[in-house]
């Protein structure tokens, strides 16, 4: 049996070869290694390039989305992220190919063609976007080819994304969704935008996030020219460049794009993060420091901060009262998204045992190493045994994940809060660090936990 | 309007699937693995199609589900998955320690022609295998049948791996029962009629206490449940099969009387009144037993309920859409307590015999019932907007047509994403009989309540 490289008190093992991808804060030297495809065999939580692409460019509202692949790719991705929308809703029926095996012989070429053709007519979308699945890289199809021969056919822009699920990680698929994207980016009249305008990047509109945070700028005085991936719309993607500043939310979904329409339209990114009161408050402020010679930008930027992190301390307070000294655990897709949990959490008076990312790089991780207390565990690509390990070893009284995380934290006996994509509520700007104080709060303290066989007794070395 | 997109006009379509009612074979082989003890599945293909099948049961079954991947890269996806499945048994059995390995294949490594037996036979030879350790596999590619297949396939496996005969022939007492994709509750509950009748059964497989275990405060990749390799050995010198569903455990029952003789009967899934007394029978007969009083109580009851809804039943159109397996018998059901089934969809290929087995099942229905195998949900949707129904019966998807059209509607099937209390309440047998004709009629007088105003609302019903 591999032997741990923590020290361990309960008797589960970690896999020789994940060792480096975990590290307990306090113990030098710090080398953490990430950005790694995952281990055959091991039971990572992670997903494919598919999975970045489709997730990225889903909440495109009045965008066609054709998977071309079998059937399963477009059911699993089927409308299971909350992402709003406040006009067309076409992106949340499911378009498939739905190959078969006389497709994955003879080619799926003119399947897609006539697919794409009927769809296009049916539904007239502003654009269409093609994911090309596993399957289509390994027969060969020319999706691009198909692409460009509708595009001629039906005079819209009809985009293929080059997001076959087995060449790299989600990261890759985010890459290939920005890709994508930046085809558009460019097509649109700007003569009208303002000079004090910004795109807002990363922002998928999960229960309606996007609208609290163009609602903050809008106030400001800042137009917003288009949300991209939240609430998204075709039209506002292509005039995008217009746009004075590119505000980037989340590690990496939509820093390439950022980075390309810097390039090509010299419009300058920043990263933000809307999650918490200092980010979110860092977030406006950054943007209103971009627009300095316009002093009444900032000025109205410090009333919006003050107002609205006055309307929600008094109920804060109350909560961190509840929740001080109280252990979380995080295992989030993307880093940058940990920073701000913890700084979130740290505000609520809770202390963070376990920070873990699936997609974290080098910078991620030593930047978390900073942020943490000694003996915070940090992992990479963790799997539910590793995260049961820590959870019990550290005793966190609450689990932040996604989907597959939420039945182990309750099979534990302890709170548990979606920041994931399947949280129902808005978690980002002012009344969304509400939001989610209260729901950290109703879980960790919920009375269902007293039923819970008692974590001592549960396993061992559990009462540490 | 969720769905204003979908359109009343229907145009034949052939290149695409709009809101699939089906999806592929490795989720279903995930499932069924699931229901052999101290089994890990494992998905030879990319990272991503084990992270939707784990997503997408942890979802419906609201536990933890375990599975592992070959983690496909370019280079695997070129010269073949050999290596990274060596590597992945290797790695399992040394961290994750299961009892089996349960590998099922995907788009990805059928179309790069990945041989699976001869992967096994080198890791065996390799001696990466530990003693009384095992690794099964299932061919499931992505592109052929559908979850329900996949399911049927990795249910055959077991039976092509574990399954012995006794040398002489001899035959125990026990019934081998396969329960195709039921909820785990639903196995349960037949395993529950099959003791009343004091009947020994091996079922395979079996998730009841692996997707709907209890809470313990404490994680377990290997719950208590599931069918050991021991029983799946045994199931050969059983003295008869009951295969429930001719898709998902049609194929498993009979490689197991070609395999070892034990002969089987393939009876349609016991919903309903009917099927569920043809189960019964059939339980009886090849075990020869007597049917205990405690059941023909349950049976009483059921009619009883039956009787004394069947006034809001009459002429009901009800629209269909799921697996096939549970279709078929829900539609006799509905029959047979005086609803109409108007419209049927699967999108599993389920074949023209079971399309036929549809229409007969749905001949007295006073109208002509439309039927489609394989469909998908946008066709169902469209049919609904030329002419409604009074009752929509389907998966958590289905609630966005009955939504837009403003239909009663009562989840059934996979997936069920935005409920609880189908892992632990059973819709098979006499009392899941009960319990679903408690759902519709409860979706039938809600609407009713909720449409009549002041005047007109009653409190006796």
């Amino acid at each position: 049996m591999a032997e741990s490289s923590a020290k361990t008190t309960t008797d589960i093992p970690i896999l020789k070869e994940r060792e480096s991808q975990i590290y307990q804060k306090g113990k030098a030297p710090f080398r953490m290694t990430c950005g790694k495809h995952s281990l055959a065999g091991s039971v990572s939580q992670r997903a494919c390039v598919f999975c970045g692409s489709r997730v990225v460019l889903y909440p495109i509202a009045d965008a066609l989305h054709l998977i071309h692949g079998p059937i399963g790719c477009a059911a699993y991705t089927w409308d299971i992220r909350g992402a709003l929308s406040s006009g067309p809703e076409l992106h949340r029926l499911s378009f498939s190919t739905d190959l078969q095996e006389k497709d994955v012989i003879f080619g799926g070429e003119k399947k897609l063609y006539h697919a794409l053709v009927a769809l296009i007519e049916t539904h007239q979308p502003k654009a269409a976007f093609v994911y090309s699945t596993c399957i289509v890289g390994i027969i060969g199809d020319d999706v691009a080819a198909v692409c460009k021969q509708v595009e001629k056919k039906v005079g819209i822009p009809v985009l293929p994304v080059h997001s076959e699920g087995f060449k790299g990680t989600k990261k890759d698929g985010y890459k290939a969704a920005c890709n994508a994207l930046f085809h558009l980016v460019g097509q649109g009249d700007v003569s009208d935008v303002s000079p004090y305008s910004i795109n807002i990047l990363g922002e998928f509109n999960i229960g309606g996030e996007a609208w609290i945070i163009r609602d903050y700028y809008q106030r400001m005085g800042v137009e917003v020219v288009s949300t991209m991936t939240g609430d998204g719309r075709v039209d506002d993607v292509r005039r995008s460049h217009g746009a004075a500043l590119n505000v980037v939310q989340c590690s990496g979904a939509m820093t390439t794009l950022a980075e390309m329409m810097q390039e090509k339209y010299g419009i300058p990114y920043i990263r933000v993060s809307y999650f918490g009161i200092e980010d979110q408050s860092k977030a406006l402020y950054d943007v209103a420091a971009h627009f300095s010679d316009r002093p009444e930008i900032m000025e109205r930027t410090r009333r919006i901060v003050r107002d609205e992190v006055q309307r929600i301390t008094p109920e804060l307070r109350k909560i961190r009262q509840a929740l001080e000294g109280k252990r979380a655990a995080i295992y989030v897709g993307g880093a940058f998204k940990a920073f701000s949990l913890i700084k979130a959490l740290r505000y609520l008076g809770m202390d963070v045992v376990l920070a873990g990312s699936q997609t974290g790089n080098e910078a991620d991780y030593e930047m978390l190493r900073d942020m943490c207390d000694d003996g915070t565990i940090i992992l990479d690509d963790a799997n539910p045994l590793e995260l049961s390990k820590y959870i019990l070893e550290k005793k966190a009284d609450l689990f932040i994940g996604g989907v597959k995380e939420r039945p182990i934290a309750y099979k534990m006996g302890i709170g548990f809060c979606d920041h994931n994509h399947e949280r129902k509520i808005p978690l980002a700007g002012y009344s969304g660090m509400l939001n989610f104080a209260r729901e950290v709060y109703g879980t960790v303290s919920s009375p269902v936990w007293q039923f819970a066989p008692g974590r001592k007794e549960a396993g061992p070395g559990a009462g540490g | 309007m969720l769905l204003k997109h979908t359109t009343a006009e229907i145009k034949e379509r052939k290149a695409l699937t709009v809101n699939p009612a089906k999806t592929c074979q490795p989720i279903g082989a995930m499932y069924a693995a699931l229901g052999i003890h101290g089994c890990l599945p494992h998905s030879h293909g990319s990272q991503g199609c084990y992270a939707y099948h784990r997503s997408a049961l942890t979802r419906h079954y609201k536990e933890p589900v375990i599975a592992a991947t070959s983690a496909f890269t370019e280079g695997a996806s070129v010269f073949g998955g050999q290596a990274n499945l060596l590597q992945a048994i290797n790695n399992i059995f040394t961290v994750y320690q299961p009892e089996i390995i349960a590998v099922h294949t995907t788009c990805l490594s059928e179309t790069i022609g990945d041989d699976i037996p001869q992967i096994i036979n080198k890791a065996k030879a390799d001696g990466k295998i530990p003693e009384d350790r095992y690794v099964i596999h299932a061919n499931t590619p992505s592109y052929v049948g559908s979850h329900v297949t996949g399911f049927a396939n990795m249910t055959k496996a077991m039976v092509d791996y574990f399954a012995e005969a006794d040398d002489s022939g001899r035959k125990e007492k026990t019934v081998n029962i396969i329960p195709g994709w039921v909820e785990p509750s639903d196995m349960a509950e037949i395993k529950r009629i099959a003791a009343e009748m004091k009947v020994r059964t091996i079922m395979f497989p079996d998730t009841e206490n692996v997707l709907n275990g209890p809470m313990t405060g404490r994680y377990r990749m290997y719950p208590d449940g599931g069918t050991t390799v021991a029983q799946l050995r045994a199931a050969g010198s059983s003295m008869g099969t009951l295969a429930l569903g001719r898709l998902a455990s049609g194929p498993a029952a009979r490689a197991l009387d070609v395999k070892c003789k034990v002969p089987c009967e393939i009876l349609n899934l016991p919903i309903g009144l009917h099927d569920t007394d043809t189960f019964v029978d059939i339980l009886r007969r090849i075990a020869g037993v007597n049917v205990p009083d405690s059941l023909t109580i349950e049976r009483g009851q059921l009619v009883d309920i039956i009787t004394d809804m069947h006034q809001y039943f009459h002429g009901k159109r009800v629209g269909l859409v799921g697996d096939p397996d549970q279709l078929l018998s829900l539609t006799r059901f509905l029959v047979s307590i005086d609803m109409c089934p108007a419209y049927i969809i699967t999108g599993t290929p389920a074949g023209k015999k079971y399309e036929k087995a549809l229409r007969e099942a749905t001949a007295e229905v006073p109208f002509e019932v439309q039927i489609k195998v394989p469909g998908d949900m946008y066709l169902f949707h469209q049919w609904i907007k030329q002419e409604k129904v009074d009752l929509i019966i389907g998966n958590t998807y289905a609630k966005y047509i009955a939504k837009d059209e403003d239909i009663p509607f009562v989840r059934y099937g996979f997936p069920i994403f935005d409920r609880v209390g189908h892992s632990y309440f059973p819709t098979v047998g006499y009392r899941g009989g009960m319990r679903l004709l408690e759902k519709i009629l409860d979706a039938i007088l809600d609407r009713k309540d909720r449409d009549a105003d002041d005047i007109t609302t009653e409190l006796v019903m």
